[in-house]
């Protein structure tokens, strides 16, 4: 996995409660058997003005101009600001594969839907939950003033604004650490092989009837 | 001892390594694999050079991308048109192959929607912990197992080791009591939950729904509650064991049998919450104070009674809540303050993995018998979530029911539930559907879905706009 360690980059904001993982990437690119080139069709339906089909040619395809994404002040964009339950729905990884092949490689909402926010971790992407009232207060920053940055580093824990001031986040402390590290969650569940294997033995000898076979 | 919750229970039984972090190391008794999430887990391990750690516990059925036509089915996977569509499935198989993982392909006659074969195989057994890529997991919690949807890289993790690395979640009760008026079912009552709670109401729990009302739902009404607990935001949603569930176990092909079966259900009656377990959250509604529910906007929260107004968003004082409703009305086409009962509808979906199961087809054969379906519904679908649930309602002869009141009879699948197969709402259509998500766009680009019980989806059928169940039954 990539590492994360600090970002600093324009931030989008995303003026909207409750976005669910077809808003992130409509089910149609879900028929893709890889894992990368989901960043084009990233929001898809509020993105382009029809209807998007998964392997085809984007280039020409009519763009919504009022859609945030597309406005050329949040172009290169890597933070993406959120409102509440952000990323709810289905359990599609496609979602964070979406927003990291775009380019973001963090999310600041209040609250985030589960399933969402335990697979962004899986792909070095950053979920920072933060007090409703800063999300609101950075809302307002973003929208009044062009180019808006903010300033990501996880070792710290510190987003740091514009203007110097910091806003401190809390971060699961194992996942922090495989961000930082970039580590392989199989590796490092391999590592207790052994107990596995003993859990296993013993689990099968007291309830042997979830090791049963299908009988026709 | 402490007393603990069901979800504690099943929990600690299979913690395999406690971390000082908090996080765990939990065993995972049977993984569910769909064609959708599991190509790139697949693909994960072969670049890894890895094997299943098991491969027994893994069950698979192709279900998103199946055509529901017989005319489609009739070819095979020479009937899937979408040639993308066609590869994931086709790569379903050969993962399964490769990697000895047993498949109901999609020609088998006992394929269907994965949350609908697995209780049925027997594969989903009380006390299990059961994931699968999908987030409609939860389903399984109706039968007293740990289920939950994971994203693909916890697909190839499972595959890899048998495990997940996990937080605990906190636990929380909803309990109904009472009894369900005539003519309100389960999906009613999990989508007045869903009302109450919101769709954040559950992020951070394990929901165990209890009560009453609960306990008398039959297995297949539980399952619909649970089916639903994702869409309170919460993974897993659970239901005590009691003598249905381990009746509606028996004789299954992947359930134990014999001496071996009478050992596990003594087991299984122990899968309940003690007496005097504490829950870190109590929800408590009144069975007879629930009505038949109609989603009104883009999220299962959205929901109003059917005798119900659509809310107005210029009376909402609460500045978010006023921009989510006015957002929700303009995607849907409807105007707030107006009635539920006015919405009109072009098609209706009767089918998903929440209510496709042989209940939920002869609760909608009950109404729609011996009528006809409204001359504007350009289209009713009725889709078996399973070929065995099929060849059932088809020995009681709901088909012909169905056919005879001017509504489609499919092969199973997950269907116009999500659309990935060719079973697509039209742009700015309006559909009376059983499914679980009312999403923009979820049933088709434009789509505009209402959530509803299969008994309100089959009276809209007829009427043509949302009518009270109660007064036909």
């Amino acid at each position: 996995m990539r590492k994360f360690i600090t970002e600093k980059g324009v931030v989008l904001p995303l003026d909207r409660a409750n976005v669910d993982t077809d808003f992130i990437i409509p089910k149609q690119f879900l028929k893709s058997i890889k894992r990368s080139g989901f960043g084009v069709n990233l929001f898809d339906e509020h993105r382009y003005l029809d209807k998007g089909q998964p392997d085809a040619d984007n280039s020409g395809r009519p763009i919504n101009p009022d859609f945030v994404l597309n406005q050329p002040r949040y172009a290169g964009s890597s933070i993406l600001l959120a409102k509440d339950n952000f990323g709810c729905g289905s359990s599609r990884e496609h979602a964070p594969w979406a927003l990291d092949d775009y380019g973001f490689r963090a999310v600041l909402a209040p609250s985030y839907a589960d399933i969402f926010f335990n697979n962004c971790f899986k792909n070095g992407l950053l979920p920072i939950v933060l007090d409703r009232d800063i999300i609101f207060q950075l809302f307002d920053e973003v929208e009044n003033c062009a180019g808006y940055q903010l300033s990501i580093d996880l070792a710290s824990q510190k987003i740091t604004k514009p203007d110097g001031s910091a806003i401190g986040f809390e971060v699961d402390e194992f996942r922090k650490h495989c961000l930082l590290n970039g580590l392989d969650d199989i590796g490092l569940t391999l590592e207790d092989a052994e107990a596995i294997h003993q859990f296993e033995e013993n689990w099968r000898k007291t309830s042997p009837w979830y090791f049963s076979q299908a009988t026709t | 001892m402490t007393a603990k919750t069901l979800y504690d229970k099943i929990w600690e039984a299979h913690l395999v390594k406690q971390r000082g972090d908090g996080t765990a190391l939990i065993y995972i008794d049977r993984h569910l694999i769909h064609e959708v999430t599991s190509p790139q887990a697949f693909e994960g391990l072969r670049l890894a050079g890895r094997k299943p750690w098991r491969a027994d516990a893994n069950f698979a059925t192709p279900d998103h991308n199946i055509p529901t036509t017989s005319e489609e089915r009739n070819q095979g996977l020479e009937g899937i048109k979408d040639p993308v569509s066609k590869i994931q499935v086709t790569t379903l198989g050969d993962n399964c192959k490769e990697f000895d993982i047993f498949e109901l392909d999609m020609n088998d006659a006992r394929q269907g929607i994965v949350h609908v074969v697995g209780p049925e195989q027997g594969a989903t057994l009380p006390g299990m912990t059961i994931v699968c890529g999908d987030s409609h997991t939860s389903t399984h919690g109706a039968l007293g197992a740990l289920a939950h949807g994971i994203g693909t890289s916890e697909v190839e993790h499972v595959l890899a080791t048998q495990c997940l690395m996990q937080k605990k979640m906190k636990n929380m009760q909803v309990r109904v009591d009472g009894q369900l008026k005539t003519g309100v079912t389960a999906k009613d009552v999990v989508l007045a939950i869903i009302g109450k709670i919101g769709t954040a109401g559950g992020t951070g729990y394990t929901i165990e729904f209890a009560g009453e009302v609960i306990r008398s739902l039959s297995i297949e009404g539980r399952m619909t509650v649970c089916n639903m607990a994702i869409e309170a935001g919460a993974r897993a949603g659970l239901i005590a064991v009691d003598e249905a569930t381990i009746e509606y176990i028996k004789g299954r092909p992947f359930a134990p049998s014999g001496e071996l079966f009478v050992r596990a259900a003594v087991s299984w009656r122990s899968l309940i919450s003690d007496v005097d377990a504490t829950f870190d959250q109590m929800v408590v509604l009144d069975g007879a104070e629930i009505e038949p529910q109609v989603t009104w906007g883009t999220s299962p929260e959205m929901v109003a009674s059917i005798n119900g107004l659509i809310p107005d968003p210029s009376k909402e004082p609460d500045e978010t809540r006023r921009g989510n409703i006015e957002q929700a009305l303009y995607y849907m086409g409807l105007t707030g303050g107006t009635a539920i009962q006015a919405i009109q509808l072009d098609c209706v979906f009767i089918g998903s993995c929440t209510n496709s199961r042989i209940e939920d087809l002869r609760e909608a054969a009950s109404i729609v018998a011996g009528k006809q379906v409204a001359k504007t519904v350009e289209l009713a679908m009725v889709v078996p979530g399973s070929g065995l649930v099929k060849q059932q309602a088809e020995d009681e002869g709901l088909d012909k029911i169905f056919i005879k009141a001017g509504l489609e009879w499919r092969e199973p699948g997950c269907s116009m539930c999500l659309a990935m197969n060719a079973d697509q709402l039209g742009e700015g259509k309006h559909c009376a559907s059983t499914s679980n998500r009312n999403f923009e766009g979820r049933q088709g680009f434009g789509g505009r879905t209402h959530l509803v019980s299969p008994a309100m989806a089959a009276a809209a059928a007829i009427h043509g706009h949302f009518v009270d169940v109660r007064e036909l039954v």
